[in-house]
């Protein structure tokens, strides 16, 4: 026998975990009775109502309540353009290269064995576990101009950092890091590497191996990480808020700008910039739904 | 190919899988690799394919030293036990895979692929996954895809053990015509005496990491090596320090001297062969093989007192 | 050697020829963890040490910054708690129970996973704030109005958790208990539920992590009134904006360590229920 080895398995972020196929709904040992089950599920519905439905309408009524031309004028501003297009380069940047990396640090944590393993995996959590705005002041640290520990030498090759969209996008990628990872790991463990070995014993490479069979298999993980890196990323305030100096039309994202408007009580420009994020927002749990939908076909 | 294991030791850690494990497979023989669980059949197989890598050892092909050569370039097939299918491929697409690496004209492969098809009859499935396959079938795309490479020594790992009894033995038939047709050098592990006795040239049974015994069925079976082989390969009585097969002991209805006394506690008829289970004056049991005629004609039955003259009997020394 | 599925061994160092790429492969992963995430961490606690333990301990034990502390332990620890029962129930409702629109319902649940912070807090003002739809203008700037915007960011963790347990487990051992005479409450109290409980655990903990750490959504909601409904993530924004860097250092220092405690918490809870499925 082979001494089993297997680790136990981080439970994945449970935003990936497949929706709820039903059970058969009327178990006479369990669930009670009709009454109770109707009462279990007014609960969950009301809490969901108040909670999550209804604000998320309101962001849509708000936004159109002082009228379509004051929101429209407030995104199409060159401000609000400017912060539209930072906010794309931002997910545009970091999302592929955490991509690379979430797929490379899988294969390495689920396929390869050595010390300090557990060490790697718990890393990789630690950008879920720290607030946002720790992660903003960490980064002040190192690349500030003044006091960061290399901020002054890149300062000297010309490159700033803090203040500037570099520092966006190193924030946005230290906020975005684990997803692709977490989402890749099960399935890399799901699949095995029976299939991979199969490959090698019929004269594929190791390079042929990863892009005919490996990639192929994992590609809904990775898409699905790729869908909540880019919400990540798209939202992140926190982070981005500390190392940006929030400078108007040049350092300044959508989730920036939707605070500034309503603290400078442009409360209709706040809740238009929010309705543009919250379109996306929509359109990402659109493609996450899709994405289950094909796994569980797959 | 003839391939030559010599002196192969494997651990994974503390755990020693083969240890100074030396074999020789003759050219185009179908060899079947026997034993219990952790034996280290499957790690053998393993390491003759190139998937591991002896820590001391040799493995040699066709009086080449292959040890060190990766798998990719060893010329093996590999059948693994859960078939490794790759399920976002069709079944055309899994059994094209390696001549696709080898950059064969596409109408070379299509050619191939129909008929490989056609050797493991699954001719109309080109364009099914893996996934719409039964159990079987899927042992036999993935037998194909081993073959299309052509590759000049066939490894099995536990090929029929995921399969239900019925389909396991159609296989097993298959299996042997198939070696018959195209003459690959074939090596299976199986830890079912009755599947490598059924279909193998030569066995060789493995236990604790080492080799026990390798022969013809009948050399193992009539010339058993030791009492884990005896045991191994069919079923047996142990009457004092001896062992003995069920069907080498004669059941007497009057006593002869020699003769054990015993009572029959059952009669289990199981077709064309029965088999009578006793229970002797020492408390222990004995389970005796005969046709059904015989049981018949001499009217054997639970209750009865006969007398037990055991014919063939074994003793091993020094057992290890 | 073995008829387990699973007796492929994972190949070990020098198990395998050519693993010049692996280990290249291992090194590029580690350099890109340790400059990203590990440098920026270790600049933090140093810095905070800079002025000396002293230093670092006045700044962490000033009344606001205590408070700002205590408030986001006590409250994420409440947000929890409500997300474990909460969660579990609505879990139970959409795996266990039938109603027209499930599908859709349940696809909203992560919901605020893809919603950016920001836009959060902003959606939970326009309800609940001063001017808000229902007119509950006593919710935004105090306490509640902190824990709802926290409860709304974190309420997939616990439901996404347990979903998947509670639709593996086998009924059998329900009807088991069933059979044996136990009451539909008897069961769930003494079959289900310990069942569900890691990955409730689990669930919450990450939910309590997410919220010792939140930002994004407070920053509107709360009001920021030190003393009152400062979250120690809002306290150490203010710092910096304010100019007070190492003070800020030094709080962050604490809720780091409050997070890797509870990043450690998880892995263990993660291993417990590994072991509790195997079984």
């Amino acid at each position: 026998m082979t001494p089993p080895s297997r680790e136990p398995e981080i439970v994945p972020d449970p935003a990936v975990l497949s929706p709820g196929r039903s059970g058969p709904a009327d178990s006479p040992s369990v669930g009670g009775g009709r009454a109770s089950r109707i009462g279990l599920r007014t609960f969950a519905l009301g809490y969901l109502t108040l909670l999550l439905f209804v604000p998320v309408l309101l962001v849509f009524y708000k936004a159109f309540e002082d009228g379509l031309p004051n929101a429209w004028e407030t995104v199409t501003s060159p401000e609000g353009l400017n912060a539209f297009w930072l906010t794309i380069v931002m997910v545009g940047v970091a999302v592929p290269i955490n991509t690379v990396f979430g797929v490379a640090c899988a294969l390495v944590l689920v396929r390869q064995r050595f010390r300090g393993k557990a060490l790697l995996n718990s890393a990789i959590d630690l950008p879920f576990a720290i607030s946002p705005v720790v992660v903003g002041l960490s980064l002040i640290f190192v690349y500030g101009p003044r006091d960061g520990w290399v901020g002054p030498w890149l300062a000297e090759q010309g490159v700033r950092v803090i203040f500037t969209p570099v520092g966006m996008v190193i924030a946005t990628l230290f906020v975005s890091l684990p997803f692709v990872v977490r989402e890749v790991v099960p399935v890399l463990r799901e699949i095995g590497d029976e299939q991979e070995q199969a490959a090698r014993t019929l004269g594929a490479s190791a390079r042929q191996t990863f892009l005919r069979i490996t990639l192929p298999a994992i590609r809904w993980g990775v898409t699905y990480g790729v869908v909540l890196a880019a919400a990540r990323a798209l939202g992140e305030f926190g982070a981005v808020a500390v190392v940006s100096g929030k400078i108007s039309g040049v350092t300044e994202t959508m989730p920036l700008l939707v605070a500034k408007e309503y603290e400078t009580f442009n409360v209709a420009g706040a809740y238009a910039a929010a309705l543009v994020l919250a379109l996306l927002a929509l359109a990402i749990l659109l493609a996450m739904n899709l994405i289950e939908r094909r796994e569980e076909g797959a | 190919m003839s391939i030559s294991v010599v002196d192969v030791t494997k651990r994974f850690g503390d755990f020693t899988a083969l240890d100074g494990v030396s074999l020789e497979v003759p050219d185009g023989s179908l060899t079947a690799l026997l034993g219990p669980s952790g034996s280290g059949k499957s790690t053998l197989l393993r390491v003759i394919a190139g998937l591991e890598r002896p820590q001391g050892g040799r493995v040699v092909m066709n009086g080449r030293d292959v040890t060190d050569v990766p798998v990719q370039e060893r010329g093996v097939g590999f059948c693994f036990q859960h078939y490794a299918a790759f399920k976002h491929q069709t079944v055309h697409g899994n059994i094209a895979f390696g001549l696709k690496i080898r950059k064969r004209p596409k109408d070379e492969i299509d050619a191939r692929v129909a008929e490989l098809l056609a050797l493991v009859q699954l001719e109309g499935f080109a364009d099914r996954y893996p996934a719409q396959l039964s159990g079987g079938q899927r042992q036999r795309m993935a037998l194909a895809r081993a073959l299309a490479v052509e590759p000049e020594v066939l490894l099995l790992d536990e090929p029929f053990g995921a399969l239900d009894a019925t389909v396991r033995k159609q296989l097993r038939q298959w299996l042997r015509r198939l070696h018959d047709e195209v003459h690959v050098t074939t090596i299976f592990v199986t830890h079912d005496q009755e599947e490598a006795m059924d279909v193998a040239e030569q066995i060789v049974v493995m236990n604790h990491a080492r080799i026990e015994q390798a022969g013809t069925p009948r050399q193992l079976y009539d010339e058993p090596a030791n009492e884990f082989v005896m045991g191994f390969v069919g079923e047996v009585n142990r009457i004092g320090d001896q062992l003995v097969r069920p069907h080498d002991i004669e059941i007497l209805l009057e006593p002869d001297g020699r003769a054990q006394e015993g009572q029959i506690e059952r009669v289990a008829h199981l077709g064309f062969e029965v088999r009578v289970d006793l229970l002797l004056d020492d408390g222990r049991t004995l389970a005796v093989q005969t046709t059904s005629a015989d049981a018949e004609q001499r009217e054997l039955e639970a209750g009865q007192i006969v007398y037990l003259r055991p014919d063939r009997a074994r003793r091993f020394s020094a057992q290890r | 050697m073995t008829s387990a599925p699973i007796a492929a061994p994972v190949p070990r160092r020098g198990a395998i020829p050519r693993l010049g790429g692996q280990a290249l492969t291992r090194g590029l992963v580690v350099a890109y963890l340790s400059v990203l995430v590990l440098l920026p961490i270790a600049a933090l606690v140093a810095t905070s040490l800079d002025d000396g333990l002293g230093r670092f301990w006045d700044a962490v034990t000033i009344p606001q910054a205590v408070a700002a502390l205590r408030l986001t332990v006590l409250v994420s620890l409440a947000v929890a708690a409500i997300n474990a029962v909460a969660g579990t129930v609505i879990a139970w409702v959409l795996v266990r129970d039938e109603f027209p629109g499930k599908r859709v319902v349940n696809s909203l649940i992560d919901l605020p996973f893809a919603m950016p912070t920001i836009v959060a807090g902003l959606t939970l003002l326009a309800l609940y704030g001063d001017n808000g739809v229902l007119g509950l203008s006593g919710v935004s700037f105090t306490k509640l109005g902190v824990a709802l915007a926290l409860l709304f960011v974190t309420l997939p963790f616990v439901i996404r958790a347990v979903q998947p347990t509670l639709i593996e487990l086998d009924r059998d051992m329900e009807e088991a208990a069933a059979s044996l005479g136990a009451r539909p409450l008897t069961v769930f109290w003494r079959i289900v539920l310990p069942n569900l409980a890691p990955a409730i655990i689990a669930g919450a903990t990450l939910a309590f992590a997410r919220a010792v750490g939140e930002f994004g959504s407070l920053i509107l909601i709360s009001g920021n009134i030190p003393f009152e409904t400062e979250v120690a993530s809002v306290f150490i924004f203010s710092l910096i904006e304010s100019g007070g860097i190492n003070s800020a250092a030094a709080v962050s220092v604490v809720l780091l360590t409050i997070s890797v405690a509870i990043l450690f918490l998880f892995h263990l809870v993660s291993r417990w229920s590994v072991r509790h499925d195997a079984a």
